[in-house]
Formats: structure tokens, sequence, C-alpha cells
């Protein structure tokens, strides 16, 4: 500490002030706790904006309600894309990221007055993106696509969200340095840490791949740069959009972890297992760009093989491993605390009441399921011929990010209440729904989503009753089927996300603060004598013996390989092309 | 806990479940499986997308596409004033997207084997062949020549689904397959 004291550091560091966690032990810095907090506000707001607009696209393209005109279902299809997919999104991140580095690690956040910078930078860009957004003459979607031009606002408004992003990426791996430097910590930093490093890693690659395209873009919508080229285009903004995804999915993956880990005591069953996961992602999920361009001219089937299989499927070898540790460190807890009868004790007495656990448990099993498996099918590059661009693609995002991140996030969302915002959880009653209302509409949406893809239906489009084309087309009765069932389970989440937003905020502003005793509600389903026990050895106490999550992996593996192969199928009826 | 440092400082050392180990063979082999499949399909499958590209000129390309129509035109698909192209069998094809059409109408036969020849005049578009359901990403300034194979008779539909402004819904083409020497 002598010596960390001296320079900036150590004005800092004597002008941070903690408080102890009564529920963890943990040191929490006053300045990481009030950024964590203002990012996961923001985070609340742009997901009530771009919630309630995914609802206004799901009631239009559900043919008999189809409720917005043309030119307003257009504009309202990118803003929804924007708010939820990016700004919602990221701002949480942001707040994981102060909370998996700061506060698990016992440390003052480096730099605060950057983290501020950080917010006001995001937070200027996420408006003025919707701004040009709502002006009308950017309804260029989410990708805006080259050669179809946005007004500069919307380019300038992404740049400040994502270097405003970069800063708080650094703010992340300065709070490491100073931790490790202050040793606030003994040996390695925890998996949760880890996997938020590892978020943190590709979305330094990420907003570079941004820089790198928007920034040129910007200039050619305001007239300096004469041409961009549509493919290159493509190829460095997909390094940003698909790589974020991944981001995600690294982020979702901790904060799987985290619940496990507050809620039952759960330990990864092999830390070099599921560190090596991690590090997969890190390695291989880049090359994700080539996701979005199978079908694309002017690039090599090679290209196209390597990439899109991230390498041999490493970064998907890496989430079948978490799908099998995240349950497994899971069964290795309940059995440790005492549900060893029969293979499935441990799961059907898991704290299904407690929304915190419901929410990650759904979402661990919808993006493995419906997330996981689609995607790597919709990845497969002359499988893609039967699905780019139709409601499959946001069929199976919609399982990742919704489903999958979202959900997670919700579910962490109880824990942060009463840890970071010391509030209690109001209305719990309606928090022990909530999960389910939202993951069972989430659900409902990417398979219904998935199902009209497969029929053929295009997404982002308005109208496919085709009314005013000179060439009319009809898609198979089931679509709209689809589409209505699309329309009623967006309904459903939609409820789901209101109920979320209401008791986040109203537990905000008007819970009841928790006492220095810990809040009422106890965030650990298990007495806190056994959890302590829970975590007493690694390898989660030797019960290494997991039957139920073999037998989880299993269904999973058949399901996968049934489904993979079907659709080689179906391609293979297809007329022969080459 | 995932929330403490790994227990044991040398963690790397610690030894791995035989459980877990054989779950990570078994995903990491089915990941060879998959990446062996594609493979295999460009080998002995019959759906792989042709690299046959040319950068163009957007202007060239709506010459040749005009030249095309031509030189093959049979007629006009209904009252739409939309020319059809009767392709000789394995002969090329030629079909443009612009704001907010596919053109022209093609006839082709049942079992013939063409090249189709796509480019986008001015945005991104998608050839969506419904219902057959191929997907196919079109760009401006590049030629993209697929040979293709019709396998039934039938009027199929050319539907954009790669999003170009307000119009999008609108923007369809068609492609009629008829029997062979029932040519219209």
């Amino acid at each position: 500490m002598a010596t960390a004291a001296a320079g900036l550091g150590g004005l800092e560091a004597l002008a941070a002030r903690f408080r102890t966690c009564p529920v963890t032990g943990l040191k929490v810095d006053a300045a990481a706790e009030t950024l964590i907090k203002v990012n996961a506000v923001a985070a609340v707001v742009f997901l009530a904006i771009g919630g309630l607009l995914g609802l206004l696209v799901a009631l239009t393209r559900w043919q008999g309600v189809h409720l917005l005109g043309p030119d307003a279902f257009y504009l309202v299809l990118t803003a929804h894309g924007i708010n939820v997919l990016l700004l919602w999104i990221i701002f949480f991140e942001v707040a994981v990221l102060y909370f998996a580095s700061a506060v698990i690690l016992n440390s003052r956040l480096a730099a605060p007055q950057m983290a501020w910078v950080a917010f006001v930078l995001m937070v200027s860009g996420a408006l003025t993106v919707n701004w040009a957004v709502l002006q009308g003459d950017s309804s260029v979607m989410f990708t805006s696509y080259v050669p179809m031009q946005a007004s500069p606002l919307f380019y300038l408004g992404l740049i400040l969200f994502a270097v405003g992003a970069l800063i708080a990426c650094f703010v992340f791996f300065g709070t490491l340095v100073v931790a490790k430097e202050e040793k606030t910590y003994e040996g390695s930093i925890p998996l949760v840490t880890f996997g938020a490093l590892t978020a943190a890693i590709i979305a330094v690659f990420t907003i570079a791949s941004g820089a790198i395209i928007l920034i040129p873009t910007l200039l050619w919508s305001l007239g300096y740069i004469r041409h961009i080229d549509s493919v290159l285009y493509k190829l460095v903004w997909w390094g940003m959009g698909h790589s974020s995804q991944q981001i995600n999915v690294s982020a979702h993956v901790a904060v799987w972890y985290l619940i496990g880990a507050l809620v039952l005591g759960a330990k990864p069953i092999s830390e070099k297992v599921s560190r090596l996961a991690f590090f997969f992602y890190i390695l291989f999920l880049q090359i994700a760009s080539a996701h979005h361009m199978l079908v694309e001219p002017g690039l090599s089937a090679e290209w196209k093989v390597f990439n899109t299989s991230y390498a041999m499927y490493l970064a998907v070898l890496g989430s079948m491993i978490h799908g099998m540790t995240v349950p497994g460190a899971i069964e290795a807890a309940q059995r440790k605390r005492g549900f060893t009868n029969g293979i499935f004790e441990w799961l059907r007495k898991a704290p299904w009441d407690n929304p915190a656990f419901a929410g990650m448990f759904l979402s661990l099993v919808l993006f493995g399921f419906l997330g996981g498996i689609s995607g790597v099918v919709l990845g497969a590059e002359q499988l893609n011929i039967m699905m780019h661009n139709t409601l499959y693609v946001p069929g199976h995002f919609h399982a990742t990010v919704v489903a999958g991140t979202t959900l997670a996030f919700m579910a962490v969302t109880y824990l942060v209440l009463p840890l970071i915002f010391r509030r209690e959880v109001m209305f719990p009653t309606l928090a022990k729904w909530q999960p389910y209302l939202f993951g069972i509409g989430a659900g409902g949406i990417s398979l219904f989503m998935m199902g009209a893809g497969t029929l053929g239906v295009s997404r982002r489009h308005w109208d496919i009753t085709f009314s005013d084309a000179a060439l009319g087309f009809d898609y198979p009765g089931a679509a709209f089927l689809m589409l209505g069932l699309n329309g009623l389970f967006a309904i459903l989440a939609t409820v789901g996300g209101a109920l979320y937003v209401v008791i986040t905020v109203a537990s905000v502003l008007f819970g009841e603060r928790v006492g220095p005793e810990g809040p009422k509600t106890p965030i650990s389903a298990a007495p806190a004598a056994v959890t302590a026990e829970a975590v007493g050895k690694y390898g989660s106490a030797g019960t290494l013996h997991l039957p139920g999550t073999y037998v989880l992996i299993t269904v999973f593996f058949v399901a996968f390989v049934l489904y993979y192969f079907v659709n080689w199928k179906y391609l293979s009826e297809l007329w022969p092309m080459g | 806990m995932a929330v403490q440092p790994p227990e044991a400082r040398l963690w790397w050392n610690e030894p791995v479940a035989r459980g877990e180990l054989v779950w990570v063979a078994v995903a990491f082999l089915w990941g060879v499986v998959m990446f062996v499949m594609m493979i295999w399909w460009h080998l002995e499958g019959r759906q792989n997308l042709s690299t046959e590209v040319y950068r163009i000129d957007p202007e060239v390309f709506r010459s040749r596409v005009e030249a095309f129509v031509e030189q093959h035109k049979v007629g006009e698909e209904g009252t739409t004033g939309i020319p059809i192209a009767r392709v000789p069998p394995g002969g090329d094809a030629y079909m443009l997207g612009r704001l907010w059409e596919w053109w022209p109408v093609l006839e082709l036969e049942k079992g013939k084997t063409y090249r189709l020849h796509l480019s986008s005049l001015d945005w991104q578009h998608g050839f969506s062949l419904q219902p057959v359901n191929m997907n196919i990403q079109v760009h401006p300034g590049i030629e993209h020549v697929l040979t293709i194979t019709p396998t039934e008779a039938g009027v199929f539909s050319v539907v954009c689904n790669e999003f170009c402004g307000v119009g999008h819904h609108q923007m369809t083409g068609r492609i009629r397959v008829v029997e062979p020497g029932k040519g219209g």
C-alpha cells in the first residue's frame, strides 16, 4: 500500500469509500456502486423503450393485426434493434464489468472520473442515434448496409456510444490492475471475473471493428468519401455486429456462474475446463463475421467453411462445455446441500420460486436448445442457403439475445437490487412469475419466427400478403399462423418485460432499504451455514457424481444431432445449384 | 464459489473429472463431424453456392440484361407489362434487382441447367426463391453467376429479402418453370 499510495492512484485510493456487504462480506467501493447503478438504470430505460418497439413490430407482422404502416414499421424496427440489441445490453454489460471487477475483487474502481466520461458519452451517443432514427431519414435497420445511407447523426451517435463503451472496458482493465497491485485478492481472479474479462477483451476487438467501418461510413455520409465497398462493409461491420453478440455470451455465461454461486454456493466443477471454455471464445469468436456472408458473392468456399465454423467449431465447443459445467456445478451444489435422491431431486427441489435462479436456469436451457442449436445450423455454409435473411435469423438471435442474455440479466437484477441498490425487491409474488412469463414469451417468439423462416418468410418485411406488389405471391397458410403465434408470445414477453421494468423501477425508488443485517428475502437458497460448507472444498465438495447433468446433456446432444441432419435432408431436396 | 479466487493456487494442475473429459471429447468430435460435413457437401452435395463472380458496372449489367430481354422476349407477364424471357435450355439467364423489382420474368424448362446471372443496379437486395426457399444476397457492382437446375414445373416467386427501403415489401419477381418442350 505504501508504494501504491504514490501518485494519483494513491489519492484515489484514499478517496475511495468502502462499505462491507452484509451478505457476501465483500467490500463495495462507493464510486463503483454509483456507477453500477447509473449504468443499470440507463439499461432498463432503453430496455423499456426498445421492448415496446419490439411489440409494435410483432403486432405489425401479425398479418391479422398489421398495426403500423410501412414507413413507421421500418422506422420502429430500426429503433427496436438499436435500443435493445445495442443500448440495453451494453449499458447492462458495463454495470456487469464494474461489478465483476471492483465488487468481486474487493477493490476500488480505477479512474471513476473516466467511468463517468464513458457514461456521458454512451448516453449522448444513445440519444443522438435515437434522434436520428426518429427524424425518419435513417430507417436503415440496425445493420445500415451500404449503399443505403442514413443521416450522419446516425453514424455519429453509434461512434460516440462505442467510444464510451471502450473507455468503460479500459476502466475495467484498470480495475483489474489496481486490484492486483493492491493485493485485494489472493491467487487468480475468480471465474466470474474471468468471464467478464473475456467479454471485455472481445469488446475491444468489437469496438475497433466498429470504428474501422463506421468512421469511413460517417465521412461517406458527409460526402468526404465517394464509395464504400458493400461486401467489405459487411465483413468489417459484422466484426462488430456478431462479435458484440459474443460479448453477450461471455457476459451472460459469467452471470450464470455468478447466480449459481450466490444462490446455491455452486463452484465450477473444474476451474481449468471452465476457463479454457472462455479462452476459446477469445480465440475464435471474432471470425463469426462469416456467419452473415455465407450466401454472399465474392468470398471463397474455403474462407466460408473455416470462418463460419469458428475454426472447426472450437468456440461452439466452448459453449457446449459451459452447457455442461453450469448445470453440473448446480447439481453438485444441490447434492452437497442434501438433495441426493434419484437422478433429478436436485433439479426438482431447486429454488424455482427464486426469480434469480429460475431466470438463470430458463436462460441456460433456452439459450442452449433454441439459440445454440439453431445458430450452428444457420451457420453451416450450405444450410444457410435455406435460411439467409428469412425470419429464421431473428428467430435464432431472439433465442440467444432475448431468451439467453436478456433473461440472464433480468435474473441477476434480483440479486443486484438487494446487494447493490440495497433495496428489497418489491412485489415478490409478481417477481416469482416474471422470469417464466418473459422466458416462455421469448422462447415462443424465437420458435415461431424460426418456424416462419423455415417456410421462407422474409425478415424485415412489412407485408407478406404482397398486396401492393406488381407480381403477387402467397406464403403458405402456416406462415400466417406462425406470425400470429409470434404476436401472441410477443405480448406474453412484453407482459414479462413490463413486470421486470415495474418491479425494478419501483424497488429502486420505493423499495424498503436493506438494513445492516442483510435483505429479508435471503439471497441464498440455503441456510448460511450450509452455504459456507458447500464452498468449503474445491470442485463442489467432491460430489462429482452428476447423473442428472449427464442425462440433460445427452438429451441436448441427441436433439442437436437429429436437427442438424434433418436440415441437410431438406437441403438435398432443393434445386441443384453450383 | 465462482465469485472467489480458485481455492487451489495451482488450479491448472487439478485433475479434471472423467465425465467432464468425456463430454469435452464428444463435443470436440461432433465439431469435427460438422466441419467435415460442409467439405463433404462441396464434393458430393448438389446444393453449393457458386463462386463465379465478376466486378461489373451497374450500367453495363443493365444494358446486358436489356439486350438479353430483347433477344429472348416471348411475351409479357399478365397486364403488368413486365417482359417474359424464355431462356434456351442450358443458356445464360439474366435477372437484375432494383428499387423495387426483380426484372425480367424468366421462363425455364424443368430438368435443364442454366447459368443465372444476378446483380443489383442500386442497393443490396436479397434473391429469395419461393416456395423453394433458396436465398442469395445480391450486391451492386458484382455479377454472380449461379448454375441452377429447376426440378419441378410451376410458377415460382422471387421475393426481396434484404431490406431496401420503403418499397421493399413490393419487390417481387417471377420464374416460370415449364415441362420440357412446352414453353409458352
